[in-house]
């Protein structure tokens, strides 16, 4: 076991969270994603809000279980984790570097921003596919393996793929 | 009733609703008549339970008896669950299960609208959050009602009959009762007699374009906020609860 320390930092409470993968997507990082909202430590407590992508998400509770195992780790005797709903989850906190990783495993990234003017009128995106580039391309469900992806299918390189909703 | 408790009632007529919905679409889990439909059940499955949970953990503490979302949802009874009518409805037909699924989505994307704009935060909150996965609902099964009413003689037939049997389940979604219109004044809660018009022009639509139509009587059933429910409810809570109740104490 561990010996409990003494004075772990924010800094390092977050340097810790950037190594957690997502379990349903493992390269990126619980902190790529922008989930983590807020870190406070008090000596070896600490309390830490998150945001969930989507509010039945099944990751949601195994990331609150991957923090928990590895802030205990560290000597935190205390971690309490809460909801926070607002304001609600966007993939426009997905970085530019969370989006490249994405597109390298294989996953279309968001498409442009909530704002975009496409978005608001409800039209679908034009998704480019992640193998070939090509965007010639459609969905076949609008809802995929997971909650926060669509099924898509490229017609050049015909290979199908999932699409990392905009919301 | 104090504030808090009308409060709670609210959080459980909601809480309620979005679980039953949730086990419902669950009971469409390896049922779907393809691959991409059972996927999508299960993901809007999935999407209530969140939503079902954010309203019973803050009914949970609004109560403040230390009970849980698991115990709100797991044990208690029948007369006890004020879920909406239409969200126990059996799952029926693929068509029965759009059309219970469209009225009530239409009725959600409005309503969660309405209360972005509640003065309690932890509701506009959930509301920001939910209204996002609503349109996606919304959309799903909105598409379902053209594909199914502009479709075959035989699909559209079955989504009018399905419709005929629904529509007396749909003027549940809009009673207020005393609490709903004392947390309404107070910019709580939803006025929901005011978003009716618009969720009818939603559904006139649609129903529109897929060339069926909406039933010319108008007797509606009544009863959830007194715990008053079809014979559904009791069998479905049978199987939701039985784990929980055979092992209160179960965990993961």
């Amino acid at each position: 076991m561990q010996e409990s320390k003494k004075g772990v930092s924010v800094e390092q409470v977050w340097e810790i969270l950037k190594e957690i993968p997502d379990p349903e997507i493992p390269v990126i990082s619980i902190t790529d994603l922008g989930v983590v909202r807020e870190v406070k430590v008090t000596g070896d407590q600490v309390a830490i809000k998150i945001t969930p992508t989507y509010t039945g998400c099944p990751a949601t509770n195994i990331f609150e279980q991957d923090i928990k195992i590895e802030l205990v780790k560290v000597g935190f005797k205390q971690i309490d984790i809460s909801f926070q709903y607002s304001p609600a989850w966007t993939t426009d906190w997905l970085s530019e570097e969370a989006r490249e990783k994405l597109r390298r495993f294989g996953i279309a990234p968001p498409d442009g921003t909530t704002s975009d003017k496409n978005f608001l009128l409800g039209k679908d995106p034009i998704v480019a596919c992640p193998q070939c580039k090509s965007t010639h391309t459609e969905m076949v469900s609008q809802f995929g393996s997971t909650a926060c992806k669509s099924l898509y299918k490229c017609k050049d390189c015909l290979e199908p793929f999932d699409y990392f909703k905009c919301i | 009733m104090t504030k808090e408790e009308m409060l709670f009632q609210y959080c459980l007529r909601m809480g309620d609703t979005h679980n039953v919905f949730a086990h419902r679409m669950g009971e469409w889990c390896t049922n779907g008549h393809i691959l991409e439909e059972d996927i999508a059940m299960t993901n809007i499955a999935l999407d209530h339970i969140g939503t079902a949970r954010a309203w019973l953990i803050y009914g949970g503490e609004v109560e403040n008896k230390g009970r849980t979302e698991d115990d709100l949802a797991f044990h208690r009874d029948e007369r006890d669950y004020v879920n909406m009518l239409i969200s126990e409805l059996p799952n029926g037909n693929f068509a029965e299960t759009i059309v219970r699924n469209f009225m009530f989505d239409a009725f959600s994307l409005l309503y969660y609208t309405e209360l972005t704009k509640s003065s309690n935060e932890t509701l506009a909150g959930i509301a920001q959050k939910v209204i996002k996965e609503a349109k996606y609902h919304l959309k799903h099964s909105a598409n379902w009602m053209v594909r199914l009413g502009d479709g075959t003689e035989e699909s559209h037939q079955k989504l009018q009959s399905a419709i005929d049997e629904i529509w007396r389940f749909t003027g549940n979604m809009f009673e207020m009762d005393d609490i709903d219109q004392s947390l309404s004044d107070s910019g709580i809660g939803v006025d929901c007699a005011q978003i009716k018009e618009q969720w009818m022009a939603v559904v006139m639509q649609t129903v529109s374009d897929a060339k069926v139509t909406i039933p010319e009587n108008k007797y509606m059933l009544t009863g959830s906020k007194k715990g008053i429910h079809t014979e559904a409810l009791g069998h479905m809570l049978a199987e939701m609860q039985s784990l929980a109740r055979a092992y209160p104490d179960a965990k993961w």
